[in-house]
C-alpha cells in the first residue's frame, strides 16, 4: 500500500448528499492507506464549485450533478477527461414521522397551506426536484407545479438542511434524494414513479492543480471499485459498478 | 542627563522600537482593510452596482430595512426599561442575569439559530404551545425579526444600562427635592441624560440586526420577499450571480460604515461634554 507522494493529506470536496457515504469511504480508505488522512468538506455542490474557483485547495471533487463539474472543466479547474460518473441517485418525498399535514400522495403536495421546504434552485437537488414537479404536471394538471411551489416556505442552501427541517417537524414535506431518506429512516416516504423521477448522475474528478495527483487518482479508483461502491449502495445510492 | 529627559510621550521612539510597533500594526491593518477595499474596487470597476436594481436585490434590501428597523424598535421599547432596572437596582442573581442577557452576542450564530428553532419551532419546547393557539413562527418574517432581536438587543441593553448608570445621583435628587414627580424625572432628566447612550446603543443594535445571517437562515429559512434578507441574498446569490452578491455587499459595507460613523460621533460628543 502506501504512496510515493510525500504529502499525506487528501482533501475531498463532496456534495452534501454524500455526507454519510463518503465519511465511511474516507475511513475505509484511511484504513487501507495508514499514512493518509482524508479531509472531507461537504456542502451544496454549487457552493463547493465556487470555493474551488476561488482557489480552495481541494484534490478531489464529487458533485451531485454534471453541471457544476462541467463548469469546472470549462474553466480549466478539471481536465476534460477526468470526470467519472460514480453513482446515480433518485428523488423521493419525505414527511415527518407523525405526518402532521396528513399527506398521503404526490398530488397532496399541491393542497393549499402546506409548509414545504426544498433545496434552492441553485442546488442540484433543488433543480432536480423542480424537474420532477414539471414531470408531474402531466399527471396532475398544468397548475400542479405552481401550486406546489406556492407551498414552499424556504429554499434551503443544501439538501441536508431541507432534511433537517423535516426531521425537526418544522416542514410538512420535502423532495430529497433517496439516499437522504435512507440516512433518515425515521421519516415517512412517498415514492416518485420511475417514469416521472429524475436520475441524478454524480461525477467525481481530480482537480487539475491538485498537489496529490497520485493519491487523488487512487482515491477515485477506490470509489469506483467494489469496496468503494458498497458503502454507496448501503446509503441508498445506485452504484455504477454494482 | 536623566534629570533633563523630555517627557516620554514627547520623545520619538528608537527606530527599532518604532518598527516593532509599526510592522505588526500594518499587517493587521492590511488584513482588516484589504478585503473590504478589494470588494469595493471589484464592485466599482465591473459596474456591478447597476445590478442593485434587480428585483431580488431590491426585495432583499427592503426586507432587511423593515425587519432590522422593527427589531431595533422592539429592542428599544423592551430594552430601555430593562436597562434602567439593571442600572438602578441591586437584586440577587443580577450578575447572572446580565450574563444571560449578554450571551446571545457571543454565541455562534448557528447556535443561536438552533436554539431559536428548538424553543420556538413548530415542534419546539414553547413553539408547540404557540402552534396550538395558531401561531407558527419558523419560515415567517416574524422569525427574521426574532432572530435579529435575539442577537442585537443585548448590544442595546448594555449601552443603555451604562448610560443610565452614569447619571449622577445628586442631579436627580436635587430635582426630586425641588418637587419633580417620577415622570418628570424620567421625561426631563434621566432620559435626556442617557439619551446619547441609548441612541448609540440603538444604532449599534441596528448594525448588528442588518448583518444577521446564521440565526436567520436556520430559524427563518430562505424565501425571497419573506425571509431572504440581504446577508442571505448575498450568500445564496454567490451561486446565481457573483455580481448581485457584490452589489449587495457594497451596499451593506456603506450602510454599516455610516451607522458606525454615527455611533462614533455620538460617543465623541459625549466625551467632549464630560471632559
Amino acid at each position: 500500500m502506501g504512496t510515493s507522494n510525500t504529502s499525506h493529506t487528501l482533501t475531498v470536496y463532496a456534495a452534501a448528499s454524500l455526507t454519510d457515504a463518503f465519511s465511511e469511504i474516507g475511513k475505509a480508505f484511511e484504513t487501507d492507506y495508514p499514512d493518509v488522512t482524508v479531509v472531507l468538506n461537504f456542502g451544496g455542490s454549487q457552493n463547493l464549485r465556487t470555493q474551488i474557483e476561488q482557489g480552495a485547495p481541494a484534490d478531489v471533487f464529487a458533485s451531485a450533478n454534471t453541471k457544476e463539474m462541467n463548469t469546472l472543466v470549462t474553466n480549466n479547474f478539471v481536465n476534460a477527461d477526468a470526470p467519472h460518473i460514480f453513482l446515480t441517485n433518485q428523488l423521493v418525498v419525505i414527511l415527518p414521522k407523525d405526518n402532521p399535514a396528513g399527506i398521503t400522495s404526490l398530488e397532496d403536495l399541491s393542497s393549499p397551506d402546506l409548509k414545504l421546504v426544498l433545496a434552492a434552485e441553485e442546488v442540484p437537488a433543488g433543480r432536480y426536484a423542480r424537474q420532477v414537479l414539471d414531470n408531474l404536471n402531466s399527471m396532475f394538471g398544468a397548475d400542479y407545479k405552481d401550486n406546489v411551489l406556492a407551498n414552499v416556505v424556504s429554499n434551503e442552501d443544501n439538501i441536508r438542511q431541507a432534511v433537517t427541517k423535516v426531521q425537526l417537524g418544522e416542514a410538512d414535506a420535502s423532495i430529497v434524494y433517496v439516499s437522504d431518506a435512507v440516512a433518515a429512516p425515521e421519516l415517512q416516504q412517498i415514492e416518485i414513479p420511475v417514469d416521472v423521477n429524475v436520475i441524478a448522475e454524480y461525477p467525481i474528478a481530480r482537480l487539475a492543480n491538485s498537489q496529490n495527483t497520485e493519491l487523488a487518482n487512487e482515491f477515485i479508483a477506490y470509489v469506483l471499485s467494489p469496496a468503494g461502491q458498497a458503502p454507496l449502495k448501503k446509503w441508498g445510492f445506485t452504484p455504477v459498478n454494482p | 542627563m536623566s534629570q533633563f529627559r523630555k517627557p516620554f510621550f514627547q520623545t520619538k521612539l528608537s527606530p527599532l522600537t518604532e518598527w516593532l510597533f509599526v510592522l505588526p500594526s500594518l499587517l493587521l491593518l492590511a488584513l482588516l482593510a484589504l478585503p473590504v477595499l478589494a470588494l469595493l474596487w471589484r464592485a466599482g470597476t465591473e459596474g456591478m452596482l447597476s445590478l442593485i436594481a434587480q428585483p431580488s436585490a431590491v426585495s432583499a434590501l427592503r426586507l432587511s430595512l423593515i425587519t432590522s428597523t422593527v427589531s431595533v424598535l422592539i429592542a428599544t421599547v423592551t430594552g430601555t426599561p430593562l436597562a434602567f432596572v439593571l442600572a438602578r437596582r441591586k437584586f440577587p442573581g443580577k450578575a447572572f442575569l446580565e450574563l444571560v442577557i449578554d450571551l446571545p452576542v457571543v454565541l455562534p450564530p448557528s447556535v443561536a439559530g438552533i436554539a431559536l428553532l428548538i424553543a420556538f419551532g413548530r415542534q419546539g419546547v414553547f413553539g408547540s404551545w404557540l402552534s396550538s393557539i395558531g401561531l407558527t413562527l419558523p419560515f415567517t418574517t416574524t422569525a427574521v425579526v426574532l432572530a435579529q432581536t435575539f442577537v442585537s438587543a443585548p448590544l442595546f441593553v448594555r449601552a443603555a444600562r451604562i448610560g443610565f448608570a452614569e447619571i449622577e445621583h445628586q442631579i436627580v435628587e436635587a430635582a426630586y427635592v425641588e418637587g419633580s414627580n417620577e415622570w418628570q424625572l424620567f421625561r426631563y432628566l434621566m432620559f435626556p441624560l442617557a439619551g446619547r447612550a441609548v441612541l448609540s446603543g440603538a444604532i449599534l443594535a441596528w448594525t448588528r440586526a442588518i448583518g444577521e445571517f446564521g440565526a436567520t437562515i436556520l430559524f427563518a429559512g430562505n424565501l425571497e420577499g419573506v425571509t431572504q434578507t440581504m446577508p442571505l441574498a448575498i450568500y445564496l446569490g454567490l451561486e446565481r450571480s457573483l455580481g448581485i452578491a457584490l452589489a449587495l455587499s457594497t451596499v451593506l459595507v456603506f450602510v454599516s460604515f455610516l451607522l458606525l460613523l454615527v455611533t462614533r460621533r455620538l460617543e465623541n460628543h459625549k466625551d467632549n461634554i464630560s471632559s
